[in-house]
């Protein structure tokens, strides 16, 4: 008969390997998601259009650019060998040169995405520190008025089409009121006078003590942000209303009011603390969101970031340029995920 | 009289068949749903979309594709009430007609979505194991496909045109049912109700279909109505930039698009598309919270 405790040892000595199982695992599900993902961006650059070459040189190219793809494209092997082609000078960091810029596309990426970080994470930021209050405080007040309020203003944030509201916003906060910068993300005459050391203006002008500049890029982070802002605001709030709903209904809610816990402690202390968990999802969710949402509104406010660049791309017919936006966007974005599912995993017992 | 014993029947303390206990909930829901008065609005406005589309003919002046240059850029008046846009057509009109074409999307994108993304999360969080890794993993390659930039690549190799826009926003959408739905059945999978009828012999796919997927369906509801919304904007983002429904189609997007221009001297132009836009999906989502209330089996009622 096996004693109890040699079970207990025989799982410390597996801990360690148990481990790297779990490591391997979501390494391996990454590589997956990874070919999935390239698969898919393959099929629509390579496979889809009619002809692939006419795709990536415009119909403007001479026979000679035109051969010179081809072949470069592998386009008279097999589909099979194509990808792997394809899949191999991903992995090297080639995603093609783009035709508008005639600069490799991961260089142009490098450059345009720091803008649209800096975007969406203020936006993001914005969504978290007003939409979480809002939400809590409706659940607490549910029905009477101040929860019709933060239920309204909400939905209407996350009703409006993004484009809109940031034309209105221009139009109000801009045109008529003067009130904040316009489009593009700093005034023309400061342009080039900090070194993009993150690519990120606020850090950078900061970093380099340039407070005017600072404020400059304050000024016309403000609208792109908050109007990016409202649907992260509306979405994080419309759910720690619905999450926060769910636990005050608990029986342990009740429990904690019968002995007479303070009725803050039982809001943010008891309940608040499993929406928590619930919300990290949520929060990754949308701020993976806002890094592709980010499209229209960088399109609105001329704002140089990976949205606009393959808003641009894609209408300049460069299809290297708009895959490779969309893979890098599409990492990112599985990256966020991933993370958001691990710290799910982590902090709530039940899915452990 | 019968619309009393109707009502009687329907309110019955006890059912006598299924049938009559469906109705019940059915009609208790009615009920609940009655009493918020900020659903009700969502149902008026999602009711009234619909008559203006079906009716649209009859309350429009021709098929708002005709210009009319002698009347161009004409304010907000009692002859044209949201003002004419650069061609002289009536805003209004061409706001009716483009309903239509929402409806359009909306339904046809949510019938494909819906089946798919609930049949893939339920298999995936009950069955778990490898089945939920390989569904996931699938599913995460679709969620990790941003809707409009993925929208915007397929419209890139395919063609601008509203079906490669609906198309495109299918593919993208089902995915986030399918983790809804697994994450609602992996906290259902081990509650003491489930092995109870896996004990009577319940068959997988009978646990599935008759206890799970429909404790998966209130959650489905919410996302579906807000994913309404969603899809709208989409649509109407992508023919925001020229690669949805093209003009002189009066999708509404497009006519926000073609306003543009005209925003500062002539705001009336790009404002009142927008207004529609913004009117229809909070109209989805006052309906998609009073049906919340009223279906989900987890909140009262």
């Amino acid at each position: 008969m096996i004693p109890a405790n040699s079970g207990l040892a025989a799982a410390s000595n597996l801990a360690l390997p148990a481990k790297l199982v779990k490591v391997g695992g979501v390494v391996a599900s990454l590589l997956l998601t990874f070919i999935g993902l390239t698969a898919i961006t393959f099929t629509i650059g390579r496979v889809m259009p009619a002809d692939p070459v006419l795709a990536i040189v415009g119909d403007r190219a001479s026979q000679e650019v035109y051969d010179q793809v081809f072949l470069q494209l592998g386009l008279d092997k097999p589909i099979y060998i194509q990808y792997f082609k394809y899949l191999g000078q991903l992995l090297q960091g080639d995603l093609g040169t783009s035709v508008m810029t005639g600069q490799p596309v991961a260089d142009d990426i490098l450059r345009f995405f720091p803008a649209t970080l800096e975007l969406a994470t203020v936006a993001t930021l914005l969504g978290v520190f007003v939409g979480i209050p809002m939400g809590v405080l409706a659940a607490v007040n549910q029905g009477r008025w101040i929860d019709h309020v933060v239920r309204i203003i909400g939905l209407i944030g996350y009703s409006a089409p993004i484009f809109w509201l940031g034309m209105i916003a221009i139009l109000i906060f801009y045109f008529k009121l003067d009130w904040v910068a316009g489009p593009g993300r700093l005034d023309v005459f400061y342009d080039s006078i900090v070194d993009p050391v993150s690519g990120i203006l606020i850090l950078d002008a900061a970093l380099a003590g340039e407070w005017e500049i600072f404020h400059n890029a304050i000024s016309h982070l403000i609208l792109p942000s908050s109007i990016l802002g409202t649907f992260a605001l509306a979405y994080i709030a419309r759910m720690t209303r619905s999450f926060m709903l769910d636990q005050l209904s608990q029986e342990y809610i009740l429990t904690a009011r019968v002995k007479g816990i303070p009725e803050w402690q039982v809001i943010w202390g008891h309940a608040f603390r499993n929406v928590l968990v619930q919300l990290i999802t949520i929060i990754g969710l949308t701020y993976a969101s806002l890094l592709e949402g980010s499209v229209l509104t960088e399109t609105i406010f001329s704002w140089p970031g990976i949205g606009l660049y393959i808003t641009n791309s894609l209408f300049n017919n460069d299809m290297n340029a708009v895959l490779g936006g969309t893979i890098v966007v599409g990492i990112c974005f599985v990256g966020i995920n991933m993370l958001s599912d691990l710290l799910y995993k982590l902090v709530d017992p039940r899915v452990r | 009289m019968p619309t009393a014993t109707l009502r009687g029947w329907l309110l019955a303390e006890v059912p006598e068949s299924k049938s009559q206990a469906r109705c019940q909930r059915l009609f208790i829901g009615w009920l609940a749903f009655k009493r918020n008065p900020v659903a009700v609005i969502g149902l008026l406005i999602i009711t009234s979309l619909v008559v203006v589309a079906m009716l649209a003919p009859w309350l429009t002046a021709g098929d708002a594709l005709e210009p009319d240059l002698a009347n161009r850029l004409r304010p907000p008046g009692s002859e044209h009430w949201f003002g004419t846009d650069e061609l002289g057509r009536d805003i209004l009109d061409r706001i009716i007609w483009g309903s239509r074409i929402t409806l359009y999307i909306v339904g046809l994108v949510s019938i494909i979505v819906v089946p798919i993304g609930l049949l893939i999360g339920v298999v995936a969080g009950y069955i778990g194991g490898w089945v939920d890794t390989v569904l996931m993993r699938l599913t995460d390659i679709f969620l990790a496909f941003p809707r409009l930039i993925l929208a915007m690549a397929l419209v890139a190799a395919l063609g601008p045109g509203l079906e490669n826009a609906v198309l495109a926003i299918a593919l993208t959408t089902w995915s986030p049912f399918a983790r809804i739905a697994r994450a609602e059945a992996l906290t259902i999978r081990s509650s003491d109700f489930i092995l109870a009828a896996r004990m009577q012999g319940v068959s997988t796919a009978g646990i599935l279909a008759r206890h799970v997927a429909p404790l998966c369906m209130s959650s489905v509801i919410v996302r579906l109505t807000l994913d309404m919304a969603g899809i709208i904007l989409t649509a109407a983002g992508l023919g925001f930039l020229g690669l949805g429904a093209q003009p002189p189609t009066p999708e509404w997007g497009a006519m926000i698009s073609l306003g543009r221009q005209y925003l500062i001297d002539q705001w009336w132009v790009p404002t009142m598309p927008g207004i529609a836009i913004l009117v229809v999906s909070l109209g989805f989502n006052l309906l998609g919270d009073g049906l919340r209330d009223v279906f989900d089996p987890k909140s009262g009622g």
